[in-house]
């Protein structure tokens, strides 16, 4: 037996032993930190807004259709419409072109086209959403008003920027779900005699259901919860838009514009702002956690 | 001859309600090779797993009866776990190199327990690679992963890495039962050489294996040991009747 | 019949991808082609002073990685180690559910509602201004997700036989960790830390209230300064000089596009290593 490695003194065990007590703790003060962090946020934002809920009164802050700080009108309606119609519009347009293209990509196109698009659709991920904005006001908004007349910075040119932006995350996130369909559905598919368009569409996209269903949500998150690419064409007016051509102001473009210039309610307005919007991000996950749920039981 | 190394004495374990053991007594001697053989999921791995107390990581595991080792209880309060798994080796039945260097692998035990000179480091990756002859194989590639080797080379690093941090037992958990037959043929040679040294016991599926290389064998069923013996009278003169029939291949 | 149905899908399929590619094809060209003429040292090495007809952005850079490199000091160290917990150490029950809950849940948090916590709280309340600091912090716990998971990750593809292997040599749980499992993961981790770069950098809303515009190199934690991305939000929206805008958005799209292309080559290599080869 090799005597340098026979037993430690029992003084150094102890201390191996505290140690060991002691980095598990920190190990999860770390963990705990995020627990805090969620937390905090939660705390302040409706510590901050709900004084502006109570003064206002939560039907009229969520129903008034007049947003005039100066006059303390304070109604969000037209902005809670502004950011449900550019979310599902995006994510209707968005979310079908980038299915459409996942499903090309995963079962249609030959090989190495697909691995020439799919590692720049991932990259594409990462343009960072100014980028998106910019452009937008750059040629999108331009081409609105040429082919339409009107400001251009418009509804319109909000939902397909942030098309656009939900691209990438719908054709990864999709892609993997419909690759990870069994081989033995489209083999058992094919068997009986249905083409390969009849297969994918009946087979193997509803097999892919939940992870579609997945991405679409994630998608969702992003439009509504996007900010700095929406300022730039949504061209910020805070009254009821009545066509797809009016300017519009989404939640998370509110608080942005005026949060640097907001004191008194007007600021707490803008609280409760993001505490509307927070509702409706929490509202769209449970929505997806249910469905979810009853897919994997039926 | 036959010093006890290492004694199960009913020795009862728990996975959650699952009873895995049932009063199960055995001694394994000093510088012999004890075979566990059994149908899978008669408890021979939980068994080997026990004497170096690796179903401790097992959650909602519970052990009741004592197992010694020169004597002493391993279970006991304050009894220094990384010292009896020093003392007590592992070889596994895939075999796991780390990610690592050949020598790194063969090194990372003796780091482990305290030694950093790398004189004496040297010494001890050599003596244990030629231990477990693969020296040869590998001498001039030291520094290269032992991913890149192949699966009967990886196994004998394995047993080179138990051998570094000399152990006094040496479990092995069907440490052939990935390998091929040339493969499987080496580490066999390897143990009848290893035994001189150390107290072996391994786990197997194979029949042939058991009647080649152990002295003493160890049939389990459903948990209990049915008959335990010399080989040579196991496979000759089964006293039992399970014990026949699974020898001869009428069982499980 | 059949047929016609057949090739609709087939045609709307390829009309789809073709619209996706070329749709982030175009803004990428555009950009970058209208940006790169504008690119030259002048405008790498000088300072941002309109007045003075001088529209460099070297300090611009500066803020950026000065704020990078703050914010991951602190949000790596925190995510790294919970990550080891979650993973490592708790069992499975209501802390581990809790706290993987909280998470997922930070991550789906808008950035300018951390932009508004951030303002509030770090500038406000602790009273630290429109700062490098406060900006970090923020920032910080927005990209705390995104380590947290991508090590969380990293560390479950480590098979458990190197566990096994490690602690039946007698190794303790913490040295198997710090010899045989981090080391393994560090392709992984690395990755991560690459990723929240990226997010980092394109990040504006959260910046935009937490540190400020100010165009110049910070000279403390306490300064405000400007990123990359504020700076082109600034100049888009203020209408200045496009040819800024153009040359400092193709900066950002290859730096991001750049980082992320890094980070998954990383993480490529983190299965090489682990299912064998030299």
């Amino acid at each position: 037996m090799n005597a340098a490695i026979r037993r430690e003194s029992p003084g150094k065990k102890k201390f191996y032993k505290v140690l060991e007590r002691v980095t598990e703790s920190v190990f999860f003060l770390c963990a705990a930190a995020a627990v805090l962090a969620l937390s905090v946020i939660l705390i302040f934002l409706f510590i901050q807004g709900i004084p502006a809920l109570r003064e206002i009164g939560v039907w009229n802050f969520v129903t008034g259709t007049t947003w005039q700080p100066s006059g303390n009108k304070f109604g969000i309606l037209p902005m809670i419409v502004a950011s449900l119609l550019a979310t599902f519009g995006s994510a209707l347009i968005g979310g079908f072109i980038g299915l459409m293209a996942a499903l090309l990509l995963a079962e249609v196109a030959p090989r190495f086209l697909a691995n020439v698009i799919r590692p720049l659709i991932d990259l594409l991920a990462g343009i960072p959403s100014v980028v998106y904005g910019f452009f937008g006001l750059m040629v999108v908004v331009p081409l609105i008003i040429q082919l339409f007349g009107g400001t251009g910075n418009s509804l319109l040119a909000t939902i397909i920027i942030l098309s656009a932006m939900i691209l990438p995350t719908m054709v990864s996130l999709s892609e993997t779900a419909v690759r990870a369909v069994p081989q033995a559905y489209r083999e058992g598919s094919l068997a009986l005699g249905a083409t390969h368009m009849q297969t994918i569409f009946r087979v193997t996209l509803p097999a892919a259901k939940s992870g579609v269903l997945n991405a679409f949500v994630l998608s969702l998150g992003r439009a509504i919860g996007e900010t700095m690419a929406v300022i730039l064409v949504a061209g910020n007016r805070s009254t009821m838009p009545t066509s797809i051509l009016d300017p519009v102001r989404p939640m998370t473009a509110n608080i942005a514009l005026e949060l640097s210039y907001a004191s008194g309610l007007h600021a707490e307005a803008l609280y409760a702002t993001g505490v509307v919007l927070l509702c409706f991000i929490v509202v769209i996950n449970i929505t997806a956690h249910l469905v979810l749920r009853k897919k994997k039981e039926g | 001859m036959s010093e006890v190394k290492m004694s199960a004495k009913d020795l009862r374990l728990w996975y959650g309600d699952f009873e895995a053991l049932k009063t199960v007594s055995l001694d394994m001697n000093k510088n012999s090779v004890t075979a566990l053989i059994g149908p899978s999921g008669c408890g021979k791995s939980t068994f080997l797993k026990t004497l170096n107390r690796m179903n401790d990581l097992v959650e909602g595991c519970r052990i009741e009866g004592d197992v010694r080792l020169d004597g002493e209880d391993i279970f006991q309060k304050g009894y220094d776990l990384a010292l009896l798994r020093k003392r007590v080796g592992m070889v596994f039945q895939k075999p796991n190199p780390f990610p690592m260097s050949i020598y790194d692998n063969i090194a990372y035990g003796p780091r482990v327990h305290g030694i950093r000179k790398k004189k004496v480091l040297d010494e001890i990756v050599e003596k244990a690679l030629r231990g477990a002859a693969l020296w040869d194989e590998v001498h001039d590639r030291l520094r290269k992963s032992a991913m890149g080797l192949s699966g009967g080379q990886q196994q004998r690093l394995c047993i080179a890495r138990v051998m570094a941090v000399e152990p006094e037992v040496v479990l092995m958990d069907e440490p052939t039962s990935a390998l091929d037959p040339i493969s499987t043929q080496r580490i066999e040679d390897l143990m009848a050489e290893l035994k001189k040294k150390f107290t072996i016991v391994i786990v197997t599926h194979n029949m042939q294996q058991a009647a080649r290389i152990a002295d003493r064998t160890a049939f389990f069923l459903k948990g209990e040991i049915v008959e335990a013996g010399d080989t040579l009278q196991i496979f000759q003169q089964p006293r039992d009747k399970r014990t026949e029939d699974y020898i001869t291949g009428r069982f499980g | 019949m059949r047929k016609i149905i057949d090739n609709v899908q087939r045609s709307v399929l390829w009309l789809c991808g073709g619209i996706a590619v070329a749709f982030l094809a175009v803004i990428l060209v555009y950009v970058i082609a209208r940006g790169v003429p504008y690119i030259n040292w002048e405008f790498l090495s000088t300072a941002y002073r309109p007045g003075l007809d001088q529209e460099g952005i070297r300090d611009i850079i500066v803020g950026t990685l000065a704020m990078v490199g703050l914010t991951l000091v602190i949000a790596v160290p925190i995510g790294v180690l919970a990550a080891i917990f979650m993973a490592e150490y708790a069992k499975k029950g209501k802390v581990l559910t809790t706290i993987r809950f909280c998470v997922e849940s930070l991550a789906g948090i808008p950035s300018i509602l951390y932009g508004l916590f951030g303002y509030t709280f770090f500038c406000l309340q602790l009273a630290f201004g429109f700062s490098l600091l406060s900006s970090a912090l923020t920032l910080a716990i927005m990209v705390l997700p995104v380590i947290i998971r991508s090590t969380e990750e990293a560390l479950f593809t480590v098979p458990d036989s190197y566990r096994e292997g490690s602690l039946a040599l007698g190794a303790s749980k913490l040295t198997t960790l710090f010899r045989v499992i981090l080391p393994c993961a560090i392709p992984g981790i690395l990755s991560a830390i690459i990723l929240s770069m990226g997010r980092v950098m394109g990040e504006t809303a959260a910046v935009y209230y937490t540190a400020g515009t100010m165009a110049r190199a910070p000279s403390s934690v306490m300064s405000s300064t400007r990123s990359l991305a504020v700076h082109l939000y600034l100049l888009v929206k203020e209408g200045l000089e496009s040819g800024d805008a153009f040359a400092t958005a193709t900066i950002l799209i290859v730096i991001v596009v750049g980082l992320n292309a890094l980070a998954n080559f990383v993480a490529k290599r983190l299965s090489r290593k682990l299912t064998g080869g030299n």
